[in-house]
């Protein structure tokens, strides 16, 4: 990739930094009084998360990053890889158990995720923020039991296990917010 | 901010963007960033700035904005402006030559309020154009200058204890490290343990000072006003060498809470000296493949028939303002800063 010159850092610009892709959260120009001019960065390392901060020489150059964010569909998992697809493009990228970490909880065939590619390669997988999952296994319902707020575990299609209302019963749809991994409601397919 | 006028930073969503009219002025920004309380402070600040240098007996006068030559510092960028003859001009990054021509004629002690230019500095403390307060006294030296200052800010920011410390000092207090007689391998150590990759980006040594300067020592400088002085040799600028050891420059910098306000000097005489300081930043910025302007003639002259002696400070008016009015950024006192001028 071609280096970035420290003039046209913006923030969500993305570098090399350390070896690891970085996404430039803020920067800001420091110049003491009389002397060399530096632009200090704070960089979100794109592949674990982490805040860094560095400092420039004023027109210092920068490895620029190949990151793409794209949005791919999720075809299966050979029990080592996990296989998405461009729906356009069906070209097809695998993504390693590290970049899907804990979206593999709730990846559903044929549903889209969004994706960082590096240089083509996946390094994060987020799930769809919201997704609909069937009840594999759980106690019986407790009929008519709407308003206790009392939970239960279940486990749903792929895996993962949940808090349920009482009266979910096993084989029901439930749609469930992947951001914080709670049951939201009963659905239909 | 003021509170009689409204903030202009107004959250704007993207379908609002898309709702304005194309050919409308409706989403044109014309609003000053600053409010109208700060344009206020400002114009207060200037006037007591004014009234206590003409209390002082020394006399106001106006340069040119526009010269033949310019600074050679390699760290300050000058902008051109064009002519329909072809001639064209360096927009002037201080008043510093043209106040000093004006010594060497025998003005006597002089003080200027002026707008200056460098160009690529862009931040929350920096503007391309800027209120610059410069003012020269002769037959003092730095300490009595900083006497000068002091009093000033006394005058129009109202009493406030300050300190004086010296570059070596501060250094040792707030980093451990001595500036003056440390190795580059321990400079190199000490910037790369603090996010600058300096053997990486080649650094010399001054721009290793420079980094550890403004990461480590400036953010512990604390609140209030503290004058570093006594600035390596090596970064003298226009400023007199004091023979040592250690030999360092006649040079100070004011801080007011951590925020680099203003620079002075013991002022350098010799015309030798000078043009060889110059001819060094020229042979600097070729090195580094960057446009090298010829030195100044005129105040080279100036400098041969005799500058007297004296010290001579600018400083940040726009952060004075800022410091003053308790705002944070440097758009909060400009009327209209770069992108909105």
């Amino acid at each position: 990739m071609p280096n970035v010159s420290t003039n046209e850092f913006r923030s969500g610009l993305k570098l090399i930094i350390d070896g690891d892709p970085c996404s430039i959260i803020e920067n800001e120009f420091v110049k003491p009084g009389k002397g060399q001019a530096f632009v200090r960065a704070r960089f979100r390392n794109l592949r674990s998360g982490r805040v860094v901060e560095r400092t420039f020489k004023s027109g210092e150059s920068v490895e620029a990053a190949d990151v793409l964010e794209v949005s791919l569909q999720y075809l299966y998992n050979d029990g080592d890889l996990f296989h998405f697809m461009d729906e356009q493009t069906f070209e097809q990228h695998a993504a390693d158990a590290g970049a899907v970490g804990d979206a593999s909880r709730w990846l559903k065939e044929q549903d889209v995720c969004a994706i960082t590619l590096w240089n083509g390669t996946p390094i994060v997988v987020n799930p769809p923020n919201f997704v609909t999952l069937e009840i594999t296994e759980t106690e019986p319902g407790v009929r008519g039991d709407t308003a206790s707020g009392a939970t239960k575990p279940a486990t749903v299609e792929t895996g993962a296990v949940i808090k349920v209302p009482l009266f979910v019963e096993q084989g029901e749809l439930v749609r469930i917010d992947t951001r914080t991994g709670e049951y939201v409601s009963r659905a239909r397919e | 901010m003021s509170a009689s006028f409204p903030p202009r930073r107004v959250v704007m969503r993207m379908h609002e963007r898309a709702s304005e009219p194309a050919s409308g002025r409706a989403g044109c920004d014309w609003r000053p960033s600053a409010g109208i309380d700060a344009l206020r402070l400002r114009a207060r600040l200037l006037r007591a700035a004014r009234a206590y240098f003409d209390a002082q007996g020394v006399m106001e006068v106006e340069t040119p904005a526009l010269g033949a030559a310019t600074v050679t510092d390699p760290s300050i960028e000058s902008l051109r402006a064009n002519g329909r003859t072809g001639r064209s001009w360096y927009l002037q990054t201080s008043p510093e030559f043209a106040m000093k021509r004006l010594l060497a004629a025998g003005s006597g002690s002089i003080y200027q309020i002026t707008r200056a230019f460098r160009d690529g500095e862009r931040g929350r403390h920096h503007n391309i154009e800027f209120s610059i307060l410069e003012w020269y006294r002769v037959g003092f030296d730095h300490h009595r200058l900083i006497d000068d200052v002091d009093a000033l800010l006394d005058r129009i920011l109202g009493s406030r204890p300050s300190s004086r410390l010296t570059f070596r000092e501060a250094f040792l207090r707030h980093l451990d490290l001595d500036p003056l007689t440390a190795t580059t391998v321990e400079l190199h150590d000490a910037c790369e343990s603090r996010g600058f990759a300096s053997r990486a980006a080649s650094a010399t040594r001054d721009e290793c000072l420079d980094h550890l300067l403004a990461a480590a020592v400036q953010p512990a400088l604390g609140p209030g006003r503290v004058y570093l002085l006594d600035f390596p040799a090596s970064q003298a600028a226009l400023a007199r060498i004091r023979n040592g050891p250690p030999e360092v420059a006649e040079r100070f910098e004011l801080y007011i809470d951590g925020i680099e306000v203003a620079n002075g000097y013991h002022e350098l005489r010799d015309a030798g000296e000078l043009h060889g300081r110059m001819r060094r930043d020229i042979e600097t910025r070729r090195c580094g493949g960057r446009p090298a302007p010829a030195v100044d003639a005129r105040l080279l002259a100036a400098h041969e028939a005799g500058l007297p002696a004296c010290a001579g400070v600018a400083v940040g008016f726009d952060r004075l303002v800022m410091l003053a009015g308790g705002y944070r950024a440097l758009r909060e006192v400009l009327a209209f800063p770069e992108d909105a001028a």
